[in-house]
């Protein structure tokens, strides 16, 4: 096993290089930042919701989470370091709570989606609403509806004047990336990961092989928000402000609306469909014709009906049935020979 | 005195509220086991048919009660045909595709009425309680929830297609077996399930400005309601916007609006953690 994950590491780390290479040529590296943070927010519910089997509907509360801590902690630290890891780790133990609260309670997928999607409101209500001079934590005035803007963005550890951005903080962002993607592969492949897709087969059965399902869940869950926490945080330093809208439904259902689009029980796909999709809709922010929301919910809903696997897994299966060895013809083959026995003997 | 009975009033209504929001959904989800996110859209639309409607000439009560009905009726039925008959017994699929379909009429409207706020003013005058003033239109909203529920009571349990929708929503093989299409049921029941979402956006239409996004409002509203309600459809709707509404209310007058809207929050997520099967999954079982 430990074979096919050297392998995995290092075809990350070629894709990953020639990709940050390539891609700004291509595209704008303040573009490509966002799309690589979307990537790895796609991811964050590619895990939890492809191979865990849990449908969040409010992985954006731990995306806001992550950016809010980052931005609260930066402003009364003044400098990067800490506030990056606290912003890995509020989220991860806020959802570790939810989760066995969830968990713990049995409750499955629409009740799942509700509490999920509750918390999120409850989130973005109460963040909209701290506008006054009460709400303040440490030197931080919360801005309701405004935001957090002006706080220390991140810089080289240890060195709080030397700041990281432009092109630089691309890379940061892509490197981040490919590291957590690793971390990811790594996880799936431990045993921990392979109970966690036996879960979402069948939660009954692994339940009765003698595995804690509910601890598991929550550990996957709040692993999953770290992700997304972290993500967060990226963003916050990329977009320099931090806003309740990050806790909005519109922003839980894009990232949904990815990890269906890219293709579920992936880990590329979530991903992809991430900047693909957060790259069209720039490119359609460009016009004004047509509504972006209305083409959102159209691909949403056309896949849902037709493509519900998504992209990376049908175009693997393609390639499969174009390229692959054809198990079917080697069946024939098989009987074949073995008619010819029978009838030889 | 006088602030009692503003209390109990605003009380009142807050629960009717909620009975409106969630009735369109509750017949949806407790016929069809479908969740249709894109309740909160059909009620916006509902809205704006009766804005549009009366910027026309027609009267207020006439394109509340059945215009803004009919056509948001109608629009459910297509989306029926086109998107959700192939989806039936997948309630994560069917979920995910009304989410998509209510991205797709926010755009839609945008691009047909623009991204602004609209409104009509409401047709019933406001009277004075002492040293308070109400809102006369809160009665009628209060006095449409209470024939809606009688109403919806009243087909399901005296009418020969409220007997069959009730078989249908039991067993729908059985009722496909003595004759009855499961199919033609369950595109009535969408119907009627659209046009009472229209219904309940016309008449909350006057208190609110619209805009394209207003639908994001009632849908977790809605969505509570209904789930934590359970599977009985008038019984659970009944006490799920009960409990919420006083709740909701309660926090209101004590601390803030916002506060109130959080309490109705968080009182839905210890809800569904203690009973996961809804109220009427607990208490008042088999009951309507």
């Amino acid at each position: 096993m430990t074979g096919s994950l050297s392998r995995d590491v290092i075809l990350t780390i070629l894709v990953s290089a020639i990709l940050i290479w390539i891609m700004p040529l291509m595209i704008a590296t303040y573009t490509l930042t966002v799309l690589v943070i979307y990537g790895m927010l796609g991811l964050s519910l590619g895990l939890i919701w492809g191979f865990g089997g849990i449908l969040c509907f409010g992985q954006a509360a731990f995306f806001g989470l992550g950016a809010y801590t980052y931005a609260i902690a930066a402003i009364n630290i003044g400098e990067s370091t800490v506030p990056m890891i606290l912003a890995v780790l509020v989220p991860a133990v806020f959802a570790a709570l939810l989760g066995a609260m969830m968990f713990y309670g049995r409750l499955t997928d629409v009740y799942l989606g509700v509490i999920t999607l509750v918390v999120t409101l409850i989130l973005f209500k109460f963040m909209n609403s701290t506008a006054g001079p009460q709400y303040v934590i440490g030197k931080a005035r919360m801005g309701g509806f405004n935001g957090i803007p002006g706080f220390q963005t991140l810089n080289v550890p240890g060195d709080p004047s030397a700041f990281i951005w432009g092109d630089a903080y691309f890379y940061v962002c892509a490197v981040a990336l490919a590291i957590v993607f690793v971390l990811v592969s790594a996880l799936l492949r431990s045993s921990f990961g392979r109970v966690a897709v036996g879960i979402r087969e069948n939660e009954t059965r692994i339940a009765l092989m003698g595995y804690d399902v509910r601890a598991r869940k929550t550990a996957l869950f709040a692993v999953g928000a770290a992700i997304a926490g972290l993500a967060g945080a990226l963003f916050a330093n990329w977009g320099e402000i931090v806003t309740p809208n990050l806790f909005s439904l519109s922003q839980s259902a894009e990232i949904i609306i990815w990890c269906i689009v890219g293709g579920l029980g992936t880990r590329l796909g979530p991903i992809l469909g991430a900047a693909g999709l957060a790259y069209l809709k720039f490119l359609l922010g460009q016009q004004s014709m047509i509504d972006n929301t209305l083409i959102m919910g159209l691909i949403l809903v056309l896949f849902v009906l037709f493509l519900p696997r998504g992209i990376v897994p049908a175009l693997a299966s393609l390639w499969r049935i174009s390229f692959g060895r054809r198990p079917l013809g080697r069946i024939h083959q098989v009987r074949r020979t073995r008619n010819r026995e029978r009838l030889n003997g | 005195m006088d602030l009692s009975f503003v209390i109990l009033v605003e009380m009142l209504y807050a629960v009717a509220s909620l009975i409106l929001i969630g009735a369109g959904l509750a017949v949806v989800f407790g016929m069809m086991k479908v969740i249709n996110l894109a309740h909160g859209e059909f009620m916006m639309m509902g809205g704006y048919a009766t804005i549009t409607a009366v910027n026309l000439g027609v009267n207020v009560f006439v394109a509340m009660l059945v215009i803004a009905p009919l056509i948001v009726g109608l629009i459910g039925l297509v989306v029926e045909r086109l998107v959700i008959r192939h989806l039936y017994g997948r309630l994560v699929d069917t979920m995910l595709a009304t989410w998509g379909l209510s991205l797709f009429f926010i755009g839609m409207t945008t691009m047909i009425f623009g991204n602004t706020t609209t409104g009509i003013s409401t047709p019933i005058p406001g009277f004075a309680v002492g040293g308070y003033q109400i809102n006369g239109y809160n009665f009628f909203i209060i006095v449409v929830s209470v024939l809606l529920l009688i109403g919806i009571l009243a087909v399901l349990k005296t009418t020969r297609a409220g007997l069959v929708a009730r078989g249908a929503m039991q067993r729908a093989d059985m009722a496909a077996s003595l004759g009855y299409s499961p199919d033609r049921i369950y595109m009535a029941t969408f119907f009627c399930g659209s046009a009472l979402s229209g219904l309940a956006g016309a008449v909350l239409a006057p208190l609110v400005g619209l805009v394209p996004t207003s639908g994001g409002a009632y849908i977790a509203k809605a969505f509570i309601t209904v789930i934590a309600g359970g599977p009985s459809l008038v019984a659970g709707l009944l006490s799920s916007a009960g409990f919420f509404g006083i709740v909701s209310q309660v926090f209101t007058f004590a601390i803030s609006p916002v506060i109130g809207e959080v309490a109705l929050l968080v009182a839905a997520v210890i809800l569904l953690r203690l009973l996961p099967q809804g109220i009427t999954g607990r208490f008042l079982k088999g009951r309507l």
